[in-house]
């Protein structure tokens, strides 16, 4: 059973440091909004940037 | 042609019988209910995202006018745009904005999507459970006033915030509540995980050293959570300790601070009963209700957010006869302004100049609209309808109506009768038995053993203030909160459950709760023995020059080939003009009835509700005009009466119009033409008779009933200021789900009783056996764990088994199912 000496402490460890990634990731603000970014395999490819300017009106007809 | 019951293809409301209007969506003719959604399903589809109706999961809000594009005209000018928003690299600018309409996720991907296909549009970010947008944008290639209006064609109006920083602070509280919640959860799997060879090695022996490293260990894991995780309750107990009155908070703090001390100190001596899985999962149950709880009303906003909502951020102040664009704060009594037509005011005035009709329906619940001319009191946040007015500015910001309305929230707020008193009342009932049983444990050990007495005590609140605490009232509370949410209502303050469950009598405000706030044509009386339709087709035609809500009444009722020509609006009277060569006149009976002298207005037709059509030869036809009744009233109201619930409506509109609602919808008591001052009053005189009374309502005028009521519902597609006084909004906008959520609020009481009688069973009958050896030890935590998952399991049923009592009737659109 000496190997739980190892085990619970190695354990512990981890947890830390899944708990530091969980509070790295809330803070750099990826569980702010949990709704929307499902959404987003939706959105097409961004538009090409050159032909736009003079005709955004014709875009929204 | 009637196709009424069918529902509109875009707000998922029943299309009004003798409705014909259809919007062209991928080569197919799709039914809707008003020219508003036509418009915005047909500007969906003709940019290409039609998508959004295939995957939403709630119906649109309903587009109630068409979209004004002068609105934004403020938002064009680049000095103006550069005060209002911040400066981000490389020259590009952000503001945040509060969308108006965001009903699912599927509102978020088509705000996203319509605002990118705008070239120079850097970034946006839509968040659907804030309502909440952050664009980014390049001003040298768009303007703001652009992004704005494609977001108001899409049908989600947008509200652009000056501040930011009572966001920023939201998104903070929300993220170290997070923080705090992922403490508590994990280190409950690792107690727990700890804890089940300490259960299982009482049985089946354990080596006293493995058995003192978990224990150990547990420790170790626990003191993070009991210290981080649990610090906002001891906060929280500290501060109302203070206040020298008792909050929920002081039974927790005491609960978590006795069980977690009394196991340190026995897993330091290495001798007695620890508890920490007790402890965290008490943290872990109770910071994820508070969670729950706070989300849901950061969603409903802050008062700050509702003002911005309601009065408008810019204002065209006229100096020397040049207007200019300013922002509404810069403002001072004695300016002048010129406030277009569709324009919100944005000071109280007195008007100088022009003959207008002021929509003040958020201020007075008011449906029709106000003539106002030369010499009128005007007020911030109201609507112009009519012709442009010149406007002296006599009170701005705070010393406004609107501002006073806010000042009288916030005092209801601070005084915060309702929220305390339920919290007392729990923590007393808490306290108090289980101190009276601690007492009467140590009593006896007294007598007994006095040298046990302490330990036998402490083992008596240590294993009842976390068991009947932590799993009876917060899983029932969390379970039912959840299950509120799938059915499209939002709990904001879980005190109301047990306030609702009590509930006797109901509140009700008019306009926009028990009515849809939107005049319809509700009757058509033939006078000259035309056809229906040819009448209609008339008024129609007439009615499409003007921009009265009236006109958009008729607008929705019907259509017609024919064009007016020469149309004069004369205020406060009609409309007259020529359609098919026939010169005609529109409007109060006396006034249609002028174009031919002589002929008498039939009898029974009163000047507020009745709309005649004249021609030279006579009158044609009378419309009655009302508010509609919603379709699911007086069937809530009946649920309501079953249950035991009284209703009462409390109006600010004109008596008739109230009664002819209270008729329809069952409801015998009623009072109109109230203040908002007054329907709190007649509110505080059924509380002093005992009632514990619900108040439903969604404007600015029933704000400070709403406060006061015990329990306080708000409409969802209500006013911001109404929803951040309430308790429990109804995201739908549809009553269906009142009743069933009382009858959901008793059962939520029930179980939290029958939950708490049962932990205080188990406890009373398993502690003194087990302290007297009786049991062994394997047993006794075979048992508690059981009595752990019973409570548990008992709070889930809440989250199954929906008894509505009038079954699943919400009429959420399927369209693309449909066709």
């Amino acid at each position: 059973m000496g190997i739980v000496y190892l085990l619970i402490p190695l354990g512990l460890v981890l947890v830390g440091i899944g708990l530091w990634g969980f509070f790295w990731a809330v803070g750099n603000g990826q569980f702010d909004d949990l709704d929307s970014p499902g959404w987003s395999i939706l959105k097409d490819d961004e538009p090409p940037p050159a032909p736009q300017g003079e005709d955004e009106a014709q875009e929204r007809k | 042609m009637t196709r009424g019951g069918l529902p509109c293809f875009h707000c998922g409301e029943a299309i009004p019988p003798g409705t014909v209007i259809h919007a062209r969506i991928h080569e197919r003719e799709e039914a809707v209910c008003c020219h508003g959604c036509k418009a915005v399903a047909e500007f969906i589809s003709g940019a290409g995202l039609e998508d959004y109706y295939t995957y939403r999961d709630a119906a649109a809000a309903r587009a109630d006018e068409a979209p004004r594009p002068d609105r934004w005209a403020a938002y064009d000018r680049p000095e103006l745009v550069e005060r209002l928003t911040r400066a981000e690299a490389a020259g590009a600018r952000s503001i945040t904005v509060l969308l108006e309409g965001m009903r699912c996720s599927a509102c978020s991907w088509l705000a996203d999507k319509a605002v990118r296909q705008q070239g120079g549009v850097l970034d946006v970010s839509v968040n659907p459970a804030t309502a909440r947008a952050r664009l980014v944008w390049d001003p040298g290639r768009v303007r703001l006033g652009d992004l704005l209006r494609v977001l108001e064609h899409v049908g989600l109006r947008p509200h652009p915030l000056a501040g930011e920083s009572a966001e920023q602070l939201a998104i903070l509280e929300r993220r170290t509540a997070l923080k705090r919640l992922a403490v508590a959860g994990f280190g409950m799997m690792q107690v727990m995980m700890f804890a089940v060879p300490l259960y299982v090695g009482a049985y089946s022996g354990m080596e006293p050293d493995i058995r003192e490293l978990l224990r150990l260990v547990s420790m170790l894991v626990s003191v993070p959570v009991a210290l981080y995780a649990g610090w906002p309750f001891y906060v929280g107990a500290w501060q109302s300790l203070r206040a020298r009155s008792i909050s929920m908070d002081v039974p927790v703090s005491l609960g978590i601070v006795l069980a977690f001390s009394a196991s340190v100190w026995n897993a330091l001596r290495g001798r007695g009963q620890v508890y920490f899985d007790s402890v965290t999962m008490f943290v872990f149950f109770l910071s994820l209700g508070r969670y729950v709880e706070m989300i849901a009303r950061h969603r409903a906003g802050s008062v700050a957010d509702a003002l911005a909502r309601l009065a408008p951020v810019t204002a065209r102040r006229l100096r020397a006869g040049v207007a200019e664009d300013v922002q509404a704060i810069e403002l001072q009594s004695g300016d002048e302004l010129l406030v277009r037509t569709g324009e919100v005011f944005a000071a109280d005035g007195t008007v100088l100049e022009g003959e207008g009709r002021v929509d003040e329906s958020m201020l007075t619940g008011e449906a029709t609209a106000i003539a106002k001319a030369a010499g009128a009191a005007v007020h911030a946040g109201t609507h112009n309808l009519g012709a442009p007015l010149r406007v002296r500015v006599t009170a701005v910001a705070d010393r406004t109506v609107l501002g006073g309305i806010v000042a009288l929230l916030e005092r209801a707020q601070s005084e915060r009768p309702r929220l305390a008193k339920a919290a007392d009342r729990a923590a007393a009932w808490f306290l108090s038995r289980i101190l009276f049983g601690a007492a009467a444990v140590f009593a006896v050990w007294c007598f007994v053993d006095p040298s046990r007495a302490f330990s036998a005590t402490l083992a008596v609140l240590v294993v009842t203030c976390p068991c009947a605490l932590s799993l009876a009232t917060p899983a029932a509370i969390a379970a039912a909160t959840a299950a509120l949410a799938r059915r499209g209502v939002l709990v904001a303050h879980s005190d109301a459950l047990e306030a609702l469950s009590k509930a006797t009598h109901v509140l009700w405000d008019k306009t926009g709760t028990l009515t849809r706030g939107l005049v319809r044509v509700e009757e058509v009386r033939m006078l000259a023995g035309r056809p229906a339709a040819e009448c209609v087709g008339l008024a129609v035609a007439l009615e499409r020059m003007s921009e009265h809500p009236i006109a958009k009444a008729f607008l929705a009722s019907g259509t017609t080939a024919e064009t007016a020509s020469d149309v004069q609006v004369l205020a406060g009277r009609g409309l007259e003009g020529v359609v098919g060569g026939r010169r005609l006149r529109i409007g109060s009976p006396a006034f249609a009835a002028g174009l031919s002298p002589g002929s008498a207005v039939p009898a029974g037709l009163d000047g507020e509700s009745w709309v005649c059509l004249g021609a030279v030869e006579g009158l044609l036809a009378a419309f009655r005009l009302t508010d509609e009744l919603r379709a699911e009233a007086p069937g809530c109201v009946g649920e309501l009466a079953r249950l035991g619930l009284s209703s009462e409506i409390a109006s600010g509109d004109e008596a008739a119009a109230v009664a002819r609602i209270a008729e329809r919808s069952g409801i015998a008591q009623f009072a109109a033409r109230l203040r908002p001052e007054e329907k709190l009053a007649r509110l505080k005189a059924l509380q002093a008779s005992g009632a514990v009374v619900v108040a439903v309502g969604d404007g600015i005028n029933d704000a400070p009933l709403l406060r006061g009521a015990d329990v306080a519902v708000a409409m969802g597609r209500g006013s911001a200021l109404a929803q951040t006084s309430a308790d429990l909004i109804l995201v739908r906008d549809s009553l269906d789900e009142l009743p069933g959520t009382v009858a959901l609020a008793r059962r939520t009481q029930r179980v939290v009783r029958q939950n708490l009688t049962w932990s205080v069973l188990y406890n009373l009958a398993a502690l003194p056996i087990a302290a007297l050896d009786l049991v062994p030890p394997w047993l006794a935590a075979i048992g508690m764990s059981l009595s752990s998952v019973a409570v548990v399991a008992n709070a889930m049923r809440l989250s199954h088994s929906p008894d509505d009592p009038r079954g699943r009737t919400w009429t959420t659109a399927r369209p693309l199912e449909a066709a």
